[in-house]
């Protein structure tokens, strides 16, 4: 459902593969591999050239902010603009708050004050609330902690299980592969390839 | 009116001089930039004075717009100077210069034509220093605007671009730097005009007074001259962001640093 093919920029060129609904693909490389950049061209995010379609749909036919709420792109730090939480969630009744810890006032607490595997929670979930088609995420559980790197892969995998959504996983770890990918993409200065993930 | 000297003016110009020579101690750069800009006020002006006792000798529209002209090409450069990140190409200067365009030229006819309405409208005496108070204090609030925008944009980039992630549209991605962009703008406008004759007295209503005018005419004027000024500063600032804005991103919505200079520089 989401096709990519011969996507180059600064720093890639040819890159090609697909997802499958609610496919879960890790995507793992060396350090300056690109894989930050081949994120960031598939959210549009800087200038690129190739082809890239979600369920068939070319992307440059439909507005760049449709593109970016259906193609979502979760970096491993996360920015906030205004002082309360609540402030960044366009709608604020999203139902998955308590299912993942937070008490139903969270809409209220200060961004300043939040732990940074709390940033990272909320981050994924303002993510969801978009109901994206595809999730790219880079490294999103880099600075987490065991309890908090396990929320964060229930919580993608429970969206993915009930909305059919494809991922795109950035991750160093070898044991994150192993629990999380269904297919494993390595890039590297030979491009990219498919290598087993066990 | 007390004529003024050679001699007096030499007397001011100590004052400069000791106040460089003091400066000497604690930042030495400092004090050649101060003696150059006094040098340049005293040749600029110097000069502005003969060109605008031959151009009120013989009032002719082609001369007042040449003279309009040359003074927005300077304006223009000196925003574009100002930048600590300017755009890179004909946008670093042509935003400014642009915005200048709109704003001043057009207040300053607007102010000629219809509300002090002499005839000839573009009558030199009235016109060149008109447009010259505008362009001054337009160019201040675009300057401080675009350079507070692209430092912004620059800091600031991982914010914008987590929005933009989120689907925000660049005006949503950009809506708080706006504000805060456009207070920059007028901010010195809006503290002129709640000082002004309280705390200070304008420039121009001095020197109208200095020169034996009527102290109530020359509020009026004063008055006349600080709202036209508020427009130009205010409307420029709001055309100097819709530009930039427009140059910041492109038609993808995509935040395009690239398209600023890498390497912060600033004439001063």
């Amino acid at each position: 459902m989401f096709q990519v093919s011969k996507l180059s920029r600064q720093g890639l060129s040819g890159i090609s593969f697909s997802l499958e609904d609610s496919e879960r693909v890790c995507l793992s490389g060396p350090s300056g591999s690109g894989k930050t950049l081949l994120l960031r061209a598939l959210a549009d995010l800087d200038p690129n050239t190739g082809r890239v379609a979600l369920d068939g749909v070319e992307r440059n036919t439909m507005p760049a902010t449709d593109w970016r709420r259906q193609v979502a792109l979760l970096p491993a730090d996360s920015r906030w603009w205004a002082a309360t939480v609540g402030e960044h969630f366009e709608d604020a009744r999203s139902p998955q708050f308590p299912a993942l810890g937070f008490e139903p006032d969270v809409l209220g607490w200060e961004v300043e004050r939040l732990s940074s595997g709390e940033r990272q929670r909320l981050a994924l979930l303002r993510v969801l609330a978009n109901q994206p088609r595809v999730l790219l995420l880079d490294e999103p559980t880099a600075n987490l902690d065991p309890d908090n790197i396990s929320c964060v892969e229930r919580l993608v995998a429970d969206y993915q299980s009930h909305s059919k959504a494809a991922c795109l996983w950035v991750t160093h770890s070898r044991d994150q592969v192993r629990r999380v990918a269904d297919r494993l993409l390595v890039l590297d200065d030979q491009g990219l390839h498919e290598e087993s993930p066990a | 009116m007390i004529q003024l000297t050679s001699f007096d003016l030499s007397l001011g110009a100590l004052l400069v001089g000791a106040l460089a020579l003091t400066s000497m101690r604690i930042y030495p750069g400092m004090a050649r930039q101060l003696l150059i800009a006094a040098l340049r006020t005293a040749i600029q002006l110097t000069l502005i004075g003969l060109v605008l006792k031959v151009l009120f000798a013989n009032s002719n529209l082609l001369w007042v717009a040449l003279l309009s002209l040359l003074m927005l090409a300077v304006a223009g450069r000196e925003v574009m100077a100002r930048q600590h990140r300017r755009f890179t190409g004909r946008w670093g200067y042509g935003i400014g210069a642009v915005s200048m365009f709109i704003s001043s030229f057009t207040i300053a006819l607007f102010a000629l034509a219809v509300v002090i309405g002499n005839d000839p409208w573009y009558q030199p005496q009235y016109a060149i220093p008109l447009l010259g108070m505008l362009l001054g204090n337009t160019m201040n609030g675009i300057s401080l605007a675009l350079d507070r925008l692209t430092q912004s944009a620059w800091e600031q980039r991982e914010v914008i671009e987590a929005r933009l992630m989120l689907g925000h549209s660049e005006q949503q991605a950009f809506s708080v730097i706006r504000q805060q962009v456009f207070r920059s703008g007028l901010i010195p406008i809006i503290n002129a005009m709640a000082a002004a004759g309280i705390v200070s007295l304008p420039g121009m209503m001095t020197g109208q007074i200095l020169a034996g005018a009527p102290p109530v005419e020359a509020v009026k004027y004063q008055i006349l001259i600080m709202f036209l000024i508020a427009g130009g500063a205010g409307f420029g600032t709001m055309a100097a962001i819709h530009f930039a804005v427009r140059r910041l991103f492109d038609d993808r919505m995509r935040l395009r640093l690239d398209r600023l200079h890498s390497n912060p520089s600033s004439s001063r």
